[in-house]
């Protein structure tokens, strides 16, 4: 397995560097200049100075390497520096840049990511504490009218894109009941029981929109891999034995059912991300989707290039990791 | 008279229907029997003639599907049919031991061995993990798989078919159980392991004194291990009698068929049943005809128009056909 593991990881390097390369390519396509957003007043020569200090001037290709070599090796190291207070080397390099802000890249992504991370995560949990309750008793009960509304509420959850939910549920929640803050508080900071309180209902709504979505796809996946489980021979087998219904089901036919399950769970956790980025306009949530908006409406090309290239790594990650957990839960699966 | 024992288990008219997209099945119809402590009884019947589903539905095995009733099925003298669910899954569990038909899929690909066959015991006999572990370590060996011990903690697909059966047996006989039923354990191995499994379920009976249903294509088998033979077509009864009797004085002309398929009655074993001409009878609808008239040599005008009942020839022997084999014409 862990041979396994390393070797996956391997051959993501690969992968990796031909996405990256792609996506520097295409971008760099794109119609931007770093000066574009300056005061007309700032003299063309100045301008040229700063294209050319920020690297402008270099051939396509020299620009790539360059941007690969601050993304993987300069800022990897940075984050060593400043975790364990040590400096490599002569500690000062030349960081990537947003052209709009003139901050580094890196250091926009990690103010941005905790509050993404969190509502994608949560939002995961709770789709997976949903749907797989809702699968389970669907498959069992099926046809019956409880599957029904299983089916309805999927259908629902799946049809109706995100960016309605999240507008429904402000309506609702918000301006109807008042329950829930409708604007994200990014500067809320948790001291105490109550500022915990408010973080958590100005979390329920973004978190919510994500979560049902996710859910509502789950659920039948987790649906169907019940009822293929259940049709087979072993479950007799299991009923033979004298096992308590409940045992035959929650054990023997839910782990199988979960193999499938788990790896479309993994699969499918980079989309969250990019689902992320709608709710994150719409509850104004400063996570990394807001920030990939901002980037794009501002032609910022770094910052743009690493948020597409981070989501790139995502699904690969995914990928690796939905091999691994199949393999770990299936026991046919021996990876040699 | 096998009445003067109490049987084990005694059926009552049993039927069981399945309801489909394409309309109801009959898959049982009208059956009743009884098996007593230590016998072995053999079922013989083509396939599709209800041996399994016979034996699932008493024991509530079925899908949903399925609708049964029976007038009374008896274990030891109590009533299946009016136990509760608990009552039933501990009898299940504990009092009958099932071995199914396809050993490739009956055992759970993601649990161990050891734990499939521990399960059972945690469960009725609320031994602990290390004690049932002892006796499915003791259950393996007994069943002829070798380093018993190691071999709990493999999965089932690290087993070979032969090997998985052997499985299901140890899982079957973990609590001791009173009856087994075996739904054609032997069908799906090669006749090596086919003869090693009978030797072995033959040796155990004698160890442990219990009554085996044993489900089988093979006339061959149950000549060389039953006490009584029932041999069912088209989800019914068609004959029933002590082994020698069946093989010595055949009654219904399905049976009669069926042992001219044997190349030799007391020869070597024979090929799987061949078969015989025509189709088996399609379970539409309750059977108000003989289910065998239409490939039956006998064939009379009354098999068209009533299903036969079954009559006694003998004590212990009795035959569902209106036609008579002793005289050679209508009974
Ligand atoms: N789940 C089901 N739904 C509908 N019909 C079924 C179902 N299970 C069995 N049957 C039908 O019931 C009849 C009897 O099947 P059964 O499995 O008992 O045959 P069998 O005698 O065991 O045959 P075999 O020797 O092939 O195992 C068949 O006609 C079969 O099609
Ligand atoms: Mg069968």
């Amino acid at each position: 397995m862990l041979n396994f593991t390393i070797r996956r990881l391997m051959f993501a390097i690969p992968t990796l560097l031909v996405i990256s390369f792609i996506i520097f390519a295409i971008l760099d396509l794109a119609p931007g200049d770093p000066t574009a957003s300056l005061p007309m007043t700032v003299p063309p020569e100045v301008r040229a100075q700063i294209r050319s200090t920020l690297g402008l001037d270099e051939p396509f290709i020299i620009r790539y390497f360059l941007w690969l070599k601050q993304f993987m090796i300069t800022e990897p190291l940075n984050l060593i520096e400043s975790s364990f207070g040590i400096t490599i080397g002569e500690g000062d390099r030349l960081r990537l840049t947003s052209w709009a802000t003139r901050s580094p890249v890196v250091d926009l992504i990690a103010e941005r990511m905790p509050q993404t991370l969190w509502v994608v995560g949560m939002s995961q949990i709770i789709a997976v504490l949903i749907a797989v309750p809702i699968g389970v008793i669907s498959a069992y009960k099926q046809y019956s009218w409880i599957d029904q509304l299983g089916t309805l509420f999927s259908m629902i959850g799946f049809s109706v894109p995100t960016f309605f939910t999240g507008l429904l549920f402000i309506v609702i929640f918000s301006v109807n009941l008042g329950w829930f803050p409708s604007i994200y508080d990014t500067n809320h900071v948790v001291e105490d029981w109550d500022s915990f309180v408010f973080q958590i209902k100005q979390m329920i709504m973004p978190t919510m929109v994500l979560a049902l979505f996710t859910a509502a796809q789950i659920s039948r996946y987790m649906r169907a891999s019940m009822l293929d489980n259940l049709n087979q021979d072993y479950v007799r087998t299991a009923r033979a034995k004298g096992l308590k219904e409940q045992t035959v089901l929650l054990v023997h036919v839910l782990r199988n059912s979960m193999i499938p399950v788990v790896t479309v769970i993994a699969l499918n956790i980079p989309t969250i991300f990019g689902g992320a980025i709608i709710t994150e306009q719409i509850f104004r949530v400063n996570g990394i989707g807001q920030l990939l908006i901002t980037g794009i409406v501002g032609a910022d090309i770094p910052l743009v290039q690493t948020l597409t290239f981070i989501f790139a790594a995502l699904i690969v990650l995914f990928n690796l990791i939905a091999d691994i957990l199949y393999g770990m839960l299936d026991p046919r699966i021996r990876y040699e | 008279m096998r009445d003067e024992i109490a049987p084990l288990l005694d059926v009552v008219d049993l039927h069981t229907v399945f309801q489909t997209r394409g309309g109801d099945v009959h898959a049982v119809n009208s059956v009743s029997f009884s098996v007593a402590p230590g016998e072995l009884l053999g079922v013989v019947g083509e396939s599709g003639s209800g041996k399994s589903v016979t034996m699932m539905s008493l024991m509530g095995l079925l899908p949903s599907s399925a609708r049964v009733e029976a007038q009374a099925v008896n274990f030891e003298g109590r009533n299946i049919r009016d136990m509760s669910d608990d009552a039933l899954r501990v009898l299940r569990g504990r009092d009958v031991g099932f071995v199914f038909q396809d050993p490739m899929t009956s055992l759970n690909p993601v649990f161990t061995v050891g734990y499939q066959l521990t399960e059972a015991l945690r469960t009725h006999l609320g031994k602990s993990k290390k004690e049932a572990r002892a006796r499915a370590a003791e259950m393996l060996s007994l069943v002829g798989i070798p380093d018993a011990k190691a071999r709990l903690n493999d999965y089932p697909h690290q087993f070979s078919g032969g090997m998985r059966q052997r499985v299901m047996i140890a899982m079957a006989l973990a609590c001791d159980p009173k009856l087994l039923i075996a739904d054609e354990p032997t069908t799906a191995l090669d006749v090596t392991i086919q003869a090693q499994i009978l030797e072995l379920v033959k040796g155990l009976r004698q160890k442990m004194g219990m009554g085996i249903v044993w489900i089988t294509h093979d006339l061959g088998v149950v000549a060389g291990i039953a006490d009584r033979v029932m041999v069912m077509y088209g989800g019914q009864i068609v004959e029933q009698a002590p082994v020698k009797e069946l093989f010595a004085n055949p009654q219904h002309p399905y049976t009669i068929a069926l042992l001219e398929t044997l190349p030799s009655l007391t020869g070597e074993r024979p090929e799987r049943l061949r078969s015989i001409d025509g189709q088996p009878p399609i379970l539409g609808a309750k059977l108000t005809s003989c289910p065998f008239a239409a490939r039956c040599r006998q064939v009379m005008d009354r098999c068209h128009r009533e299903n036969p009942t079954r009559r006694e020839v003998k004590a212990g022997h009795d035959v569902a056909c209106w036609w008579d084999a002793t005289q050679g014409g209508a009974a």
